[in-house]
């Protein structure tokens, strides 16, 4: 106990829901989330314990399993990206709605400035749409501490809890130290088992009782250890300041910010404090990282006319997250003279591996697809995305997990031909299967490359959900066995690979080419194990 | 003591070993630590930094603000101008010399080597091939790192050790040819800075 560790602000989660009594985590694996799963695979407690940690197919069945594991009274966690909550959104809300038995937090890790994502969007959102806790750490400390106090509050009003990370949070370390350690919760059912049927008349008692419930949810708020009220002399301004913003503020003031701060790590929103600031100052501050959600809150929230300052009016950047140097121009400060950017240094974006399998995929499909007048290629999330840059400039469209072969299948019906779908192994398990029905009822003309890497590849090599069983799961859809074909993408084999495209491709229907070779970072740490 | 570090480099090539050694000295002489990473897509051969901080007294921000950094450590020439505006005026750029080329659009490389020693303190050296000559190219980062560790705000001797702690359980023969590497990048900065 009180031993000190450095850790990632997903370790530090991580590592706080293991002490805490966790007895399950569920997720499928998104950039800045992936390594709260990922440490809790590999943590001598969490093995010795038996903790369940394997990967879910998508963030949707990864939610409802956690909610299963806190039906039978024992504690659980879901950890994902924030895109992978509108894939987990139905059962997040209604998980609002049933309650919870053991305590159950989500995690969610958003990506404000898009490191690694196609939008910006703010989980808070989600929690106030849900109507339930939310918890934001400042610091990988807070962090760790936060998850045992989510688990108690969840447990204490049977409710599920948001924890909210931001890339910055979530993929940087500091010395974490360490508390008790906490048993697993016995199974136990739930003491009211009529409420997680959510027939109408049912819902609309819970609705009720969670309604009730915001104003102890507030008031755990107004109390909080995580909200803190700091003075200062100066009231011409108040700042609130969320989360991990908090810290890129005080890096101005060493010796203490000259103005009252107020530090929201935990909603709803405290609303006495924030009334306290806004009657105390003449104007106010928000800085929060993600979309203005405090901001457009509180303009909601004050009775009294002042003036509110942040993202929604352009003291601080609209988009993109905040650093210490953007909010710099808000605090009244200047940034020092520095050195100019070099005007030599150019972008090095990203690149798919020298010897990566879906070099070799693109090339082929490239070639054919010059063959036809208007072909178009609709992709899907994965390393493959960056098919899109030079030297393949490949793919049309990129969306969301498993759009690839659902919009191919809409713009066939449109009349598009050749209409052809790139989507990679992972992905077609986790939203990719349905749509493949979708196409194979009405028997679209659409080609669909599953490209297999026998991994989810850009999340760093966690397992995939299908592997060794792709052509058996299309199969099973309804896709015609003579028109599920396998092959190696390598150099040697592109005729090959080119013929099949093109047979493919003048067939009338549904037909899936699975170009399969394994992907080369996995396959370099298994030659050297 | 406070050391403010930008480590940066094209993903793969070891810069979060660099900062893994320094942070866990770092620890050990009871230090406050900071480090916010790169993970994901931007790994895939595309530009990488991590800001990292070390100092005596507790750090509030993960990010190092524009030119507050005292220290640019980099495995690329190109990438260690990328983060110029962080660096202090009076702070120290240590760089590799040798370009990793895998853009169409390179700059020439005399241009960012002129640009490089215009600054009033920089350190830099070709790892690669000393890393080859003294012990494995896989080392290249770890000789780096020697030629950083006068500049680190750290004894030498607690880096060189952190070494053994960090490589120990990779056995005896891995251990010795990173401080190997380490002590030739130490001799060169030695050079360097008497110069």
């Amino acid at each position: 106990m009180g031993e000190k560790q450095l850790l990632l602000g997903d370790e530090a989660v991580a590592l706080g829901a293991i002490h805490a009594g966790l007895s399950g985590v569920y997720a499928y694996p998104g950039t800045p989330s992936t390594e709260i799963t990922e440490f809790i695979q590999n943590h001598p407690l969490a093995v010795e314990r038996k903790i369940h940690s394997n990967w879910s197919s998508n963030e949707k069945t990864a939610m409802e399993s956690a909610l299963g594991m806190s039906y039978m009274g024992k504690r659980a966690m879901v950890c994902m990206k924030h895109v992978g909550m509108n894939v987990a959104a139905d059962a997040f809300v209604n998980s609002a709605m049933t309650g919870t038995n053991g305590g159950l937090i989500v995690v969610v890790a958003d990506d404000p400035s898009m490191h690694s994502s196609q939008n910006e969007q703010d989980s808070r959102f989600y929690g106030k749409f849900a109507m339930i806790p939310i918890f934001e750490p400042s610091s990988q400390q807070e962090a760790y501490r936060m998850m045992a106090d989510a688990f108690d509050l969840s447990e204490r009003y049977k409710v599920p809890v948001l924890m909210r990370m931001v890339t910055r949070m979530a993929h940087s370390r500091a010395v974490v130290k360490t508390g008790t350690i906490r048993d697993m919760n016995p199974m136990s059912y739930p003491s009211n088992p009529g409420d997680w049927v959510l027939m109408p008349a049912v819902a609309r008692k819970r609705n009720v009782h969670l309604i009730t419930m915001q104003q102890d949810f507030l008031e755990e708020s107004e109390k909080s250890m995580y909200n803190k009220m700091e003075d200062g002399a100066d009231t011409s301004l108040g700042i609130i300041a969320c989360g991990i913003v908090y810290n890129y503020l005080m890096e101005h003031f060493k010796e203490g910010c000259p103005y009252p701060v107020l530090k929201v790590a935990q909603y709803p929103l405290p609303v006495k404090a924030i009334r306290q600031l806004a009657k105390r100052c003449d104007s106010l501050l928000v800085l929060e990282d993600g979309q203005p959600v405090v901001e457009e809150m509180i303009r909601g929230v004050l009775e009294q006319g002042i003036v509110v300052k942040g993202r929604l009016t352009g003291e601080v950047p609209r988009t993109g997250e905040l650093t210490p140097d953007n909010i710099v121009a808000a605090l009244g400060l200047k940034n020092e003279e520095v050195y100019p950017a070099c005007e030599l240094v150019v972008p090095r974006p990203p690149a798919l591996c020298q010897g990566c399998g879906h070099r070799d995929m693109y090339g082929a499909l490239n070639e054919v697809l010059r063959e036809y007048e208007n072909g178009r290629v609709f992709s899907d999330i994965g390393c493959y995305t960056l098919g899109f840059l030079p030297p393949y400039r490949a793919i049309h469209s990129v969306v969301d997990m498993g759009a690839s072969i659902t919009m191919a299948k809409g713009a066939a019906d449109a009349g598009q031909f050749p209409s052809v779908a790139v989507i990679g192994d992972s992905t077609f398990t986790h939203s990719g299967m349905t749509g493949l029905l979708d196409a194979v009822n009405e028997q679209s003309n659409i080609t669909i490359l599953i490209s297999d890497n026998l991994t989810t590849g850009m999340t760093g090599g966690q397992d995939s959900a299908g592997t060794g069983r792709l052509e058996s799961i299309c199969r099973g859809i309804g896709v015609k066995p003579e028109h599920i074909r396998v092959v190696v993408p390598l150099p040697k084999n592109m005729e090959e690979m080119k013929n099949m495209i093109r047979e493919e491709i003048n067939y009338q229907g549904v037909s899936v080419i699975i170009p399969r070779r394994e992907c080369i970072q996995t396959a370099r740490r298994h030659n050297k194990k | 003591m406070r050391t403010d570090i930008i480590l940066s480099g094209v993903g793969g090539q070891g810069i979060l070993s660099i900062a893994t050694i320094i942070g866990a000295a770092a620890i050990k002489e009871g230090l406050y630590i900071k480090q916010a990473e790169v993970h994901g897509m931007s790994q895939r051969g595309g530009d990488v930094q991590s800001n990292l901080r070390i100092s005596s007294e507790p750090i509030a921000s993960d990010l190092i603000p524009l030119g507050k950094a005292d220290l640019i450590i980099s495995l690329e020439p190109m990438e260690a101008l990328r983060y110029l505006p962080y660096l202090r005026k009076e702070g120290w750029l240590i760089t590799n010399t040798v370009p990793f080329v895998n853009i169409p659009n390179y700059p020439e490389e005399t241009g960012l080597m002129d640009r490089i020693h215009s600054l009033s303190h920089s350190v830099s050296i070709d790892v690669d091939s000393i890393a080859r000559s003294v012990a494995s190219p896989r080392a290249a980062n770890i000789v780096l790192l020697g030629a950083a560790s006068p500049f680190l705000g750290i004894e030498v001797e607690k880096i060189e050790e952190s070494i053994r702690t960090v490589f120990g359980r990779k056995g005896e023969a891995v251990v010795e040819m990173n401080q190997k590497a380490f002590r030739a990048g130490l001799e060169i900065a030695e050079q360097s800075i008497k110069k």
